[in-house]
């Protein structure tokens, strides 16, 4: 009894604080991570965030629906269609508009490239923090063949600004049918190249295999979304619980996990970007003509009323609540951004852990500080 | 002749039109909560697609956790919790908790005003531990209280920051370069 006293003594008075952050290329941002640590073990940790904070809610409230598109491209900064297909979707259902069926082919077709190229590059800097250089090379290398289709469609590599309320910007360039069916034999390969390369990699797995595991139970009550909450075995998809777009009308399945640790996180995402290129494959297929965007006025005035839309982004639940009083702005904009909820559950998962594998930990969340601050 | 008086110009309504998922929801939630038997002073409504419930800010833990725990409900999940700035029009701020359920499917909105002198709402993180940052992240916005939240300290701002930038009288554009 006394022996175990003295050790909690010890074990106190032995207490680390260990900074990690705000500047550290692991934290994928500008986040800071302070970790107490007994030994080798993390006590303690916490949070600290916005250091990103740009007031993005607020400055839609001085935009013009028009203009707040390009604002959600520089939220989640690594799938940006994602984010501004929330917002045109929340406009929408307001104004009540019908989006022609070949710009809704090409928002989804587009989107769920954007999915692949963010998981390629969560893929490639997970190695890198794993401690293997190899992956990010390759992950990348097909993330830029994503980049230069987005660029012969969208005209930027990054910053899209491509959606508008009630269809696309533009309609897609001549040799997009034959430039896909290319992309989409490389990423077929690529796909398989890079779970060959990294997955059943021996170190990789010691490195994460049961690392960082939450419970189903304590991830819904984080309200933890996206591939970490698939991977405690929780098949909740919006595209699939409550679809938007037209998701209802593709055949694709949900990857889940069954053990909630990073490898689960890791290659539920690998998983995913299969079952994209499958959906990428059908809506290539049953692309139509026409339209590609509705009759919209240039200065959108949505009804007075508050709509609450969710969407699928590459790192979850991305819920977009929008309040209008009838005028050309908005009178309120509130993203929930799925990486702030989702980096909210760190603390859980990094319970008992080493501190060598809290690096791993946080990069299995896949956090994006734009959308994290906002 | 007598000049005729400018009319205001109408601003349109968004459509209300719940799903039969909803419609159930809302019969299932005007006999949960509004009740006189229930004791709480609750209405329910629509908004576009969603059911809302309307309640007294004291009231909010107890409908929060009956949400949660009643088999017919089942709000497991919290979606977001966002307060919305209305001192100009009525002196209140809304704070709104989106819920789902992620076995019925069903979504509900709760919501609930607070003045604008008084804006103290008890906390919900007993409810879902996920209402933690959302909590914090209004709190440091808007200047809404959560009462008996474990740990209010400002998460976006930085420490000593003056004003709730959140709020419409927050000025806009005439910062201070620093």
């Amino acid at each position: 009894m006394q022996i175990q006293e003295q050790v909690t003594e010890q074990g106190d008075a032995l207490d680390l604080m260990v900074n990690m952050g705000p500047q550290h290329p692991s934290t994928h941002g500008v986040f800071r991570l302070v970790i107490w640590v007994d030994g080798e073990k993390i006590a303690r940790s916490e949070s600290h965030i916005g250091y990103l904070h740009r007031g993005s809610e607020k400055l839609c409230e001085g935009e013009q629906y028009a203009q707040i598109i390009t604002l959600f491209d520089r939220l989640d900064y690594v799938a940006n269609l994602n984010g501004e297909l929330a917002i045109c979707m929340a406009a929408e259902k307001l104004m009540e508009i019908e989006v022609p069926e070949r710009a809704e082919y090409i928002r989804v077709i587009l989107c769920e490239l954007n999915r692949i190229a963010s998981h390629m590059m969560f893929y490639g800097v997970y190695g890198l923090d794993a401690g293997a250089m190899t992956p990010v090379l390759y992950g990348f290398r097909e993330r830029e063949r994503i980049q230069d289709m987005f660029e012969s469609v969208t005209g930027a590599r990054m910053m899209h600004n491509y959606i508008r309320i009630g269809g696309v910007n533009e309609d897609l360039p001549d040799d997009f049918g034959a430039r896909m069916s290319t992309l989409l034999d490389q990423l077929e390969r690529g796909i398989e190249e890079c779970d060959e390369l990294l997955s059943q990699n021996e170190m990789f797995l010691a490195r994460t295999k049961g690392i960082g595991a939450i419970s189903a139970e304590e991830a819904i009550d984080l309200g933890v979304t996206g591939p970490p909450l698939r991977a405690c075995g929780v098949p909740e998809d919006v595209r699939v619980s409550e679809p938007y777009s037209i998701y209802d009308r593709f055949d694709f399945g949900i990857p889940v996990g069954s053990q909630g640790d990073c490898w689960d996180r890791y290659y539920v995402r690998v998983e995913e970007m299969r079952q994209s290129l499958s959906v990428i494959k059908q809506a290539m297929r049953e692309l139509p003509g026409g339209e590609i965007a509705a009759n919209v006025r240039r200065i959108a005035r949505p009804p007075k009323g508050e709509v609450y839309i969710r969407t699928e982004s590459p790192r979850g639940d991305f819920g977009v609540f929008l309040v209008s009083d009838g005028s050309d702005k908005p009178y309120r904009v509130k993203v929930r951004a799925p990486s702030f909820c989702n980096l909210q559950a760190l603390q859980a998962m990094l319970r008992d852990a080493y501190i060598a594998d809290a690096v791993l930990v946080l990069g299995s969340i896949d956090i994006v500080l734009g959308e994290v601050d906002r | 002749m007598a000049r005729r008086a400018r009319r205001e110009p109408r601003v349109p309504e968004a459509p209300v039109a719940l799903d039969p998922l909803g419609e159930s929801l809302a019969s299932l939630v005007r006999e949960i909560f509004a009740s006189e038997t229930a004791g709480f002073d609750a209405q329910v409504a629509a908004a576009v697609d969603e059911v809302t419930l309307t309640v007294r800010p004291e009231d909010v833990p107890a409908v929060c956790s009956i949400c949660r725990n009643d088999p017919r409900l089942k709000f497991d999940y919290l979606r977001c919790l966002s307060v919305v700035d209305y001192i100009e029009s009525s002196g209140e701020f809304e704070v709104n908790y989106h819920l789902y359920s992620l076995d019925i499917r069903h979504k509900m909105v709760v919501k609930t005003r607070l003045p604008e002198d008084y804006p103290v709402v008890p906390t919900v993180t007993g409810v879902w531990g996920g209402a933690d940052w959302y909590e914090r992240e209004s709190a440091d916005l808007f200047g809404v209280r959560f009462d008996g939240h474990p740990n209010l300290v400002p998460l976006l701002l930085y420490d000593g920051f003056e004003g709730f930038p959140g709020r419409k009288s927050f000025p806009f554009h005439d910062y201070d370069e620093w």
